[in-house]
């Protein structure tokens, strides 16, 4: 007998008891779902944070104060980098193309009766370009504001929504603290958040963040753009080994580049994802034993039939492959229903609150062949137990 | 003398049920010429559905020999029997045994579906087995929506299909009217004078009065076996 006719014969049972296969499906059809929704929100976190650690710049060695050797020394209790930092930097490798520093502070900005928290940021001419900032409206602080620690500040697109609506901020005045800076010129919208939102912060001159606010020669980050990609790690290197120099000590200073931060945090986010994806597969594991529940009442029910079945000249391995093909239909069926739903949920899910998902292929392959094996694996054990029943003892069941 | 379509030597079959030793089947040789038509009677737990399934390769002996057609089964494959079963024997049972989410001409089908018959064909042979058994009209019916005599009609067509040389039927009459009893011996009847080897079981003397044969069983054995004159059902139940 062909396996067709069987496939035919298994899909007219199933299509005959419609409610009953729906429910046995679901557990499958939630399970697959929740698969793939969960690794695409996993897999699109991934690639967010990748686009924002990219959108940071390009060919980024980036400088931090050092944890200190103390264990609850997470940014207090470490070294301070200070402004003579700077020409220790620029004197260690000849393939630093711009050197910009920033201090950077949260502090409570106001205009009118609006306030926000916001990161406010010192830095320097250099500033805007190396983090890939460009300007909407307005313009930068120049040469002679920096020198004369003018109260000039430019803000980001975020900071300019929240902030002033409808109003044109340029021109305005802002309140960081009690004093009042000009708001110069708007930042573009990058649209995506480095470390927190990237268009949430307040630029003003380094020289006027750390002698008009902070009162010190404090920086929080020195970032260094090497002249190309290939002398990144070069740029690494030599930066390293002056700061060794200067400090003698690891522990006082912290040196990453962009690459490993790409490295560590889509690390991070894998692992993230491979969770979620992992609780998830408990789910389909559970519509697995659903499909093996019925299958096993299914088979109680229809011991008669098997009987009569073998009677009229079934094999063993017919009735086998029947119900093995049943419940691999329930399963497949299900995971098919459970990839559309996913898919629609992912796309849903993203639109309304805007965080990225990607639907890869491979969270759709694994996920709808798992649902396979959970058929198979699931369904074998019943659809055995049906081929093994006697004739004589099946027709007799009441 | 014809050729014996059935031939059993010696056939044993022992349960062991706690400690006593149950002999379902205690040493039965019967020998069923081709075109035979035969009632098997006797109490219940004489063995004559032990017996009767034994025939129908469907359970196996402990001991002795049967031979279908010439060919002995002690010694076939489960595969083997179940190839057998499909293409030599038909099986009517006392309670249809229809698929219920299934239509008659789909039930009809089935055996033909285990033979390997491609679809076209398969539904023209089952639709002539139906036409011929006067239920034309009834093929695209659920089995709960047609009588008891129409649903061991299409049992009957269903055990026909695939032309077997044997009919078993295990108390065919068992849940059915006189008047649909006698419809369906009636058929029975025709199918004998056709040629096709009819065994069945039941337990009512005017019944077995339709055949021309009376076996009967008690405590596992024959206790007698003689021929009787058969009373002839005279309508054209076939079409």
């Amino acid at each position: 007998m062909k396996i067709v006719e069987i496939l035919i014969m298994a899909l007219r049972n199933l299509s005959g008891n419609k409610i009953r296969s729906l429910l046995t499906m679901l557990g499958v059809i939630i399970g697959v779902a929740a698969v793939i929704v969960m690794v695409a929100l996993g897999e699109g976190a991934q690639r967010k944070v990748t686009e924002n650690i990219t959108a940071m710049g390009s060919n980024l060695v980036m400088v931090f104060p050092g944890r200190g050797n103390s264990r609850g020394g997470a940014f207090g209790g470490g070294e301070q980098l200070t402004n003579s930092i700077l020409s220790v930097i620029e004197d260690a490798s000849f393939h630093i193309k711009t050197i910009a520093p920033e201090a950077r502070k949260n502090f409570v900005v106001s205009y009118g009766d609006n306030s926000m928290q916001t990161s406010v940021i010192g830095c320097t001419l250099d500033y805007i370009t190396l983090r890939n900032y460009q300007i909407a409206d307005g313009r930068f602080f120049d040469e002679a504001e920096i020198n004369a620690r003018s109260r000039v500040a430019v803000i980001g697109s975020y900071l300019a929504d929240e902030l002033f609506q409808d109003t044109d901020p340029v021109g305005e005045f802002i309140k960081i603290g009690v004093f009042r800076y000009e708001i110069i010129g708007v930042l573009k919208e990058k649209g995506q958040s480095g470390f927190g939102n990237s268009d949430d912060l307040l630029l003003i001159p380094l020289t006027t963040m750390q002698q008009r606010i902070m009162g010190n020669q404090r920086l929080s980050t020195v970032y260094i753009q090497a002249d190309s990609a290939e002398n990144v790690d070069k740029v690494y290197n030599q930066v390293y080994d002056a700061l060794m120099e200067e400090f003698q000590d690891e522990t006082k200073f912290n040196i990453r580049n962009q690459a490993e931060i790409l490295e560590t945090v889509q690390e991070t986010s894998k692992t993230f994802t491979l969770l979620l994806g992992g609780i998830a597969a408990v789910s389909l594991l559970v519509g697995g034993i659903g499909i093996m529940n019925i299958m096993l009442v299914s088979i109680t029910e229809r011991i008669k039939e098997i009987g009569l079945r073998k009677a009229i000249g079934a094999t063993k391995w017919e009735i086998l492959s029947m119900f093995l093909i049943e419940a691999v239909g329930l399963s497949i069926t299900g995971g098919l229903i459970g990839i559309c739903l996913g898919w629609g949920v992912s796309s849903v899910v993203s639109r309304v609150t805007e965080w990225t998902t990607v639907i890869s292929p491979e969270s759709i392959l694994i996920s709808f062949g798992f649902s396979i094996v959970v058929g198979l694996f699931f369904g074998g054990y019943p659809a055995y137990k049906a081929a093994g029943l006697h004739p004589i003892e099946a027709l007799r069941h009441e | 003398m014809a050729k014996a379509m059935i031939k059993t030597e010696a056939l044993y079959k022992i349960y062991q049920m706690g400690d006593t030793e149950v002999r379902a089947l205690d040493g039965v040789s019967l020998t069923v010429s081709e075109g035979e038509m035969v009632a098997i009677m006797g109490p219940s737990g004489s063995g004559k559905s032990t017996f009767m399934n034994t025939l129908g390769c469907l359970d196996q002996p402990t001991s002795g020999s049967y031979q279908l057609d010439g060919e002995e089964t002690s010694e076939l494959s489960e595969k083997e029997k179940a190839r057998l079963r499909n293409q030599k024997i038909g099986f009517v049972f006392q309670s249809f045994n229809l698929l219920p989410n299934l239509t008659a001409l789909q039930n009809v089908e089935l055996p033909l579906i285990y033979a390997g018959i491609s679809a076209s064909k398969r539904q023209k042979i089952a639709l002539e087995a139906m036409e011929r058994l006067g239920l034309g009209h009834r093929i695209h019916h659920k089995p709960k929506e047609l009588s008891g005599g129409q649903q061991q009609r299409v049992a009957i067509a269903r055990a026909l299909v695939n032309q077997p040389r044997l009919l078993l039927a295990d108390e065919p009459t068992g849940n059915l009217d006189t008047k649909s009893s006698r419809e369906i011996m009636a058929v029975f009847q025709e199918l004998h004078r056709n040629g096709i080897t009819i065994v069945l079981v039941t337990h009512e003397e005017d019944i077995a009065a339709f055949t021309e044969r009376i076996v009967r069983f008690t405590d596992g054995k024959i206790v007698d076996d003689r021929r009787i004159e058969q009373k002839v059902i005279d309508e054209g139940v076939l079409a």
